[in-house]
């Protein structure tokens, strides 16, 4: 897939809005003129989507982030908790 | 593992006020595991992030009969936590903070990766390789960067949450984690627009 330098000076504009954008944070003036331009600029429309991703790969990564149970033990341990030991 | 199930009723509150071991030990259950994400992601190294979050409940312990509930628990919590593995960052190189610092006022990069990798079917997306690669991009922001990044999208508080862990204010949360965003996402862009671009998909 090719890809290509993204320097429009709209687009730049746009970029400080695109976080509260994703976050559903954006007045609902500038969101109607943010989507306006999107609908015309393939380039945004791709770093809004793949911003979007991105943060959901860290979500998913994270579901599966646990404290390991050796880990777990010696917190336990630390703490005088072992009795509590699941 | 994030928090989100952590809720408490006043009557958990009044014994872990009165540091009772069975209240603690069930709030040590409910909260260690996204405590110790949150660390690990923030030093970067699985012995620190053990120091830490035993240091961080030590903390707590001592201070649950002082806690008066003017933030929320889990607040208060990521708030010892993060001031925990800050601190030891600071002792491990204090002369990194300050052009981390300066790095976070610069004018916000554009987008140069404009690849759309968002088609790639998630078992493919998520293997071993990516998750190294999504570990390797998180270290590469600063720490203000990261933490904030790693407080709202990682762990979901809110603005005001994290502003109120990382002393700074809502405004300073949000550019923060608009810069993480985008560098996250360029970093990853590169990787999966090469992984497209080479067919290569590992399992």
């Amino acid at each position: 897939m090719a890809t290509k330098q993204h320097n429009q000076s709209d687009c730049q504009e746009y970029l400080q809005q695109i976080s509260d954008y994703i976050d559903g944070d954006l007045r609902p003036e500038l969101c109607a003129k943010l989507e306006k331009h999107m609908s015309g600029c393939t380039n945004c429309t791709v770093v809004v989507n793949t911003l979007k991703r991105t943060i959901e790969l860290y979500q998913v990564e994270e579901d599966s982030t646990d404290l390991p149970e050796d880990a777990k033990k010696r917190l336990y341990s630390r703490l005088s908790l072992d009795d509590f030991l699941k | 593992m994030s928090m989100k199930q952590l809720s408490l009723d006043e009557q958990d509150l009044s014994l872990l006020r009165a540091q009772d071991r069975e209240a603690f030990a069930g709030l040590v259950e409910a909260t260690s595991s996204a405590l110790y994400s949150l660390l690990l992601r923030i030093l970067n190294d699985e012995q620190d992030a053990e120091d830490c979050l035993q240091e961080t409940y030590i903390k707590v312990f001592a201070a649950l009969p002082s806690f008066e509930g003017r933030s929320s628990l889990k607040t208060w919590l990521f708030r010892i936590a993060t001031n925990e593995a800050l601190m030891l960052i600071r002792k491990r190189k204090p002369q990194v903070q300050l052009t981390e610092i300066d790095r976070e006022d610069d004018d916000l990069d554009a987008p140069v990766e404009i690849v759309d990798w968002c088609c790639i079917p998630e078992p493919e997306l998520m293997n071993s390789e990516t998750r190294k690669k999504l570990d390797e991009a998180i270290q590469h922001l600063s720490v203000g960067l990261r933490t904030a990044f790693l407080l709202r999208d990682i762990q979901g508080l809110s603005g005001e949450e994290t502003a109120a862990i990382m002393d700074i204010s809502v405004d300073n949360v949000k550019t923060r984690l608009l810069r993480a965003r985008l560098k996250l996402r360029e970093e990853l862009s590169v990787y999966f627009g090469e992984r497209l671009t080479h067919g290569n998909q590992t399992t």
